[in-house]
Parts: structure tokens; C-alpha cells; sequence
């Protein structure tokens, strides 16, 4: 499935839901099910501060791919983490440097990534594709190497 | 507006004063109850605003024509009506400001100029970080220590560790009337007694306090008192610095500019009188004006009244709140506002205040600008839910089913 093809599914899941407080649920649910980034990796360099909530971010490269495992102390940042990991995990780093996240405007919720929202949202989204944009830089240097 | 004789105080006719309170969000009638971040508008100060730019706009002070004479007037007629209101001495005393950060960091600045190296600065533990940067920045800066009151469990000053703090090297001790995160009822009358017993100045941070109590400068004795409009139901973007005379005298100015002069040449500059000496550039008139007509506006009711009503709604909400399994309240002191801060075991509290929100519910969440209070408490933030007197045990009764609700999804 492409990342256009997943952004495409989650609208799709998120219109059978008109009332916010079941959007939520779904989203909390989604933040219960989300794997755990280990607690040794939990350091301060893969912590993400926000105002109001906390984010850490693992992002490793792979076999020409992506590899995200984040995690928040606020279950909705967690479910809303959940949903961008299914659109950017295991995928190539030039897809998710020039991908658009419409998806989160489409669901409603993209208040959760204005910058002003402070929920360290915004910036994890920067460091995925700041993360992506490097192994892509190291991938040609080797390349070229 | 006469405040002689007091309006009756009914809740239900002071909402239709308020538009902003008669709005459905996410299709629910809006609950605010985030007051303690900023306060709704009555009609009284949005008609005042409209008045000013669509009839009275003219820069003041400075014009001869009819305009610029009317705003002036208007200007200087708020200024001496907050003077009479916190009972100053003089309107020379009441300096227009930005809000309350900005007349800490003028206190900071220009009464700073006048301390040196050692002279020590008190802080409570519960100051917003506008109570705190601007001191650390001049401690910097001058190289004054700067000194932390500590408060206990309940979230009250400890006196006794207040007055081993003192000594004849404290210069000034700045302390938050009330708390924004705790909604504690600091006894700054007593505090400022024992500072000035040892020589030392006290600035009181008034922003949490100007809109639920009466403020007299002159009973209190305190020597600068800083509050924001917004707060206190008039504009953003405009505020006071009460200061004594004698003070605010010899302190510099603090930013140069047009209005604050007497005489510019190129070689010397001499510097205009109080209140103007604080007030360079053209300043926010309408601000001015329009908080003048706040505190008209409030002070059409007996204090007494708001106060006492304010308070049952803040017990009433902590009483029903209480009744949930793993809530715990944050501040407990028995002298406090109507703030109710919280925070649900398990439950963080930008996902309390995420649903919250779309059940039209308006709180705030978070550290409130008080870190290092959140530290001591070892939390991440709390849920606070700020009342004002527009608001209803209704309004509490839906707040509280919203958090059931949300703590139903949450745990």
C-alpha cells in the first residue's frame, strides 16, 4: 500500500464516526493499542518537549526504509502518534520527505499539528521528516562512496 | 455608570451582558470555565471600543484639535478613575502598561537600576514565570540573588520560612496576590508589613486578584501593584503598574521614546513627569479607555456578592469532583479563589482537557506557566477550571457529567 493509499484508508475508517466524542474513542483506542517504545530508549535525545504533552521518537533506516517507534505520556497524542506511524513506518525516506499529511486535516484534528498547540506533535512530524531527509543524504553519500 | 448605588447581583441578567457567553462550540452551549486565562467582555466595554475607533480616535496629548483633545480626556479620565478605584493616592501613580508581565518587567528594569550586586530579591514558589524571568534576567544582569520562598503541600507559603528569609539585604520581595495554578489567597497585607520591617520593597502581582476582590494600594501598603485588563474583563494588551510616587520618581525611565520627554536635544534629553516618564511611544488608547470602563463596569456590583457566589461555585465544583475515585485537587489551602486545579490518577490532563473541549467545556491544562510549582508537585499539569461570576452550578453540573464522561473513555 502506498502512503497515499494509507492516508486514503484512515479517512475512509474515520467516516463512520459524525460525533467527536466516538472519533476520540477510536483515537484512544488506537493510542492503547500502539506498541511501546522501550523504556531505555525513552532519553532525553529522542524526547520531543511540548507544553502540554511529551513525545519520544526512535527512527531508525533500514533496507532503503524508514522505521518509526514513538510513544507520549497523553493517550491522544499517542493514538494521533499511532495514526502517522501507520502513514510514514516502513516507508522510503524521499516519499516521506516530500509527503503531505492531508489526512489530518481530512479527519478533523489538524489543530493536534499546529505548531501552536504545543503538544510536541508538530515537531515529531519535523524531526520523521528531518530524520528521513538525513538517512537519504547518508544513503548517497554511501551510494556514491 | 453610577456606582453608588450597587446593581442587584443576578447571574442570569449579568450573562446578557456577556455576548461571548451565548455560543454554541462543537454544538454545545458554550461552558467557560478558562477565566483565569482571560475573562469574557461585557457589552458596556465592547461598546466603548466601538465608540473609540469609529468616533474618538485621535492620538493623544499632543493634538490641538477637538479629537485628539476628547481622547486625551477620556484617557485621563480612565487613568484617574483606576487611581480612585484602587484607592491611589494620585493618577501620577497609575501607569498604563501592557498587562501584568509587562509592568513586572518595567519594575524589574527600572527599580532594578537601583539595586547592586547582593542585594537579595524574594519569590514565592507559586509565581507564574512572569513573576520569575524578569528577576532572574536582572540578577543576571546586576548580579542581586535572587531567593525562593518555599510553600508547603497545601500549597501556602510558609511564613515562618518567609521571615527567615528576610534580612536588611533583601531589597524587594515580589509575590502573586493569588495563584494562578492553586488559586491560593496569599496574606499579602501581613507580608508586606514584615518586608517593609526589614527596609525591603514589595511589588504584588495583582493579575489573578484584580477581578475577584477590592483592591486598596493604600490599605495594603504594598508599593507596586501590577494587573492585566483582559483579566479583569477589559481589552488584551492592556494594563497597570501602581506605584508609590516617591518610588517611581527616582526610578529611570524605562524604554525612550516620543511622550516620555520634556526636551530632546542631541547633546541632553530631560525626561517628561509621572506618569508619563513610563510611557513612551503612543500608547494603547482605546486599552486606556476601555479599561476604565471594566472596572466601571465591575464596580456597578457589590464586591461582597461576587465573591461569595464565586466561591459556592468553586466549593460546589471541588465537592462534586471530589466524589471521583482517584482525584486529587491540587492547592488546598483554605483561603483560595475560584480556581479548582485537578488531576485524575492515570489520566493526563491535555487528554482530560482534549475531551473536555469537545463537549464545549473550556478549562485550561497544563503547567499554566508555573513549572517549577508542577515540579514540586511532581506532576505534568493539571486540569484548571477558573470561574467568574457569570458563571452557574448549571454550568458545574454539565462540567462535572463531561468529566465523568471523559474519565469513562480515559481510564
Amino acid at each position: 500500500m502506498t502512503l497515499e493509499e494509507k492516508q486514503k484508508e484512515i479517512v475512509e475508517d474515520f467516516a463512520i464516526y459524525d460525533d467527536w466524542m466516538e472519533k476520540y474513542e477510536y483515537i484512544i483506542e488506537l493510542g492503547r493499542d500502539l506498541p511501546i517504545i522501550e523504556e531505555d530508549k525513552k532519553t532525553k535525545d529522542r524526547i520531543i518537549e511540548g507544553c502540554q504533552s511529551q513525545v519520544w521518537l526512535d527512527s531508525s533506516f533500514a533496507d532503503g526504509k524508514m522505521h518509526f517507534k514513538a510513544d507520549s505520556d497523553a493517550i491522544i497524542t499517542k493514538g494521533i502518534i499511532g495514526l502517522l506511524i501507520r502513514v510514514l513506518d516502513d516507508e522510503k525516506p524521499e516519499d516521506i520527505a516530500k509527503c503531505d499529511l492531508h489526512f489530518i486535516q481530512e479527519i478533523g484534528l489538524h489543530e493536534h499539528l499546529s505548531p501552536t498547540r504545543s503538544n510536541g506533535l508538530a515537531s515529531m512530524v519535523k524531526k520523521m521528516k528531518m530524520s528521513a531527509l538525513q538517512a537519504l543524504t547518508t544513503n548517497d553519500s554511501e551510494q556514491k562512496a | 455608570m453610577d456606582s453608588t448605588i450597587k446593581r442587584k447581583f443576578s447571574v442570569r441578567e449579568i450573562r446578557e451582558d456577556f455576548p461571548a457567553l451565548r455560543q454554541t462550540i462543537y454544538g454545545k452551549n458554550l461552558i467557560y470555565f478558562d477565566n483565569g486565562a482571560t475573562s469574557q467582555k461585557p457589552q458596556y466595554v465592547l461598546d466603548a471600543i466601538n465608540q473609540y475607533y469609529s468616533k474618538d480616535n485621535a492620538n493623544i496629548h499632543r493634538g490641538v484639535h477637538h479629537l485628539s483633545q476628547k481622547a486625551t480626556s477620556e484617557y485621563e479620565a480612565s487613568r484617574k478613575f483606576i487611581a480612585a478605584y484602587l484607592n491611589a493616592k494620585s493618577s501620577d501613580e497609575i501607569i498604563f502598561t501592557k498587562g501584568t508581565t509587562d509592568g513586572i518587567n518595567l519594575v524589574a528594569s527600572s527599580y532594578g537600576h537601583l539595586l547592586n550586586a547582593g542585594d537579595e530579591i524574594l519569590i514565592s514558589a507559586m509565581e507564574h514565570h512572569s513573576n520569575i524571568v524578569p528577576w532572574q534576567m536582572l540578577c543576571e544582569r546586576k548580579g542581586c540573588v535572587l531567593k525562593v520562598i518555599p510553600i508547603n503541600k497545601k500549597g501556602e507559603i510558609i511564613q515562618d520560612e518567609y521571615e527567615k528569609l528576610l534580612s536588611s539585604k533583601t531589597k524587594l520581595v515580589a509575590v502573586t496576590h493569588i495563584s494562578n495554578s492553586l488559586g491560593t489567597i496569599n496574606p499579602i497585607k501581613e507580608m508586606i508589613q514584615k518586608a517593609h520591617a526589614v527596609g525591603a520593597k514589595v511589588l504584588i502581582d495583582g493579575a489573578q486578584s484584580i477581578q475577584h476582590d477590592k483592591i486598596d494600594v493604600k490599605d495594603l501598603d504594598c508599593d507596586f501593584f501590577v494587573f492585566s485588563g483582559h483579566k479583569v474583563f477589559g481589552p488584551t494588551g492592556i494594563g497597570v503598574l501602581y506605584g508609590k510616587e516617591t518610588l517611581l520618581d527616582r526610578m529611570p525611565p524605562y524604554q525612550g521614546g516620543g511622550d516620555m520627554i520634556l526636551k530632546v536635544t542631541f547633546d541632553k534629553t530631560t525626561y517628561n513627569e509621572l506618569p508619563y516618564k513610563f510611557e513612551a511611544g503612543t500608547p494603547h488608547i482605546a486599552g486606556g479607555i476601555c479599561l476604565g470602563k471594566a472596572l466601571e463596569y465591575l464596580n456597578q456590583f457589590d464586591i461582597e456578592s461576587i465573591k461569595k457566589h464565586e466561591t459556592e461555585l468553586a466549593d460546589y465544583a471541588q465537592d462534586l469532583l471530589l466524589t471521583f475515585e482517584d482525584m486529587n485537587i491540587i492547592g488546598e489551602s483554605k483561603k483560595k479563589t475560584s480556581v479548582v486545579s485537578f488531576i485524575v490518577d492515570g489520566i493526563h490532563p491535555f487528554d482530560m482537557g482534549t475531551l473536555l473541549d469537545k463537549q464545549g467545556i473550556a478549562v485550561r491544562t497544563g503547567h499554566h506557566c508555573t513549572q517549577p510549582l508542577m515540579d514540586f508537585y511532581k506532576i505534568p499539569g493539571t486540569v484548571r477550571a477558573s470561574f467568574a461570576f457569570y458563571n452557574t452550578k448549571e454550568e458545574i453540573d454539565t462540567f462535572i457529567a463531561a468529566v465523568e464522561k471523559s474519565i469513562g473513555m480515559l481510564k
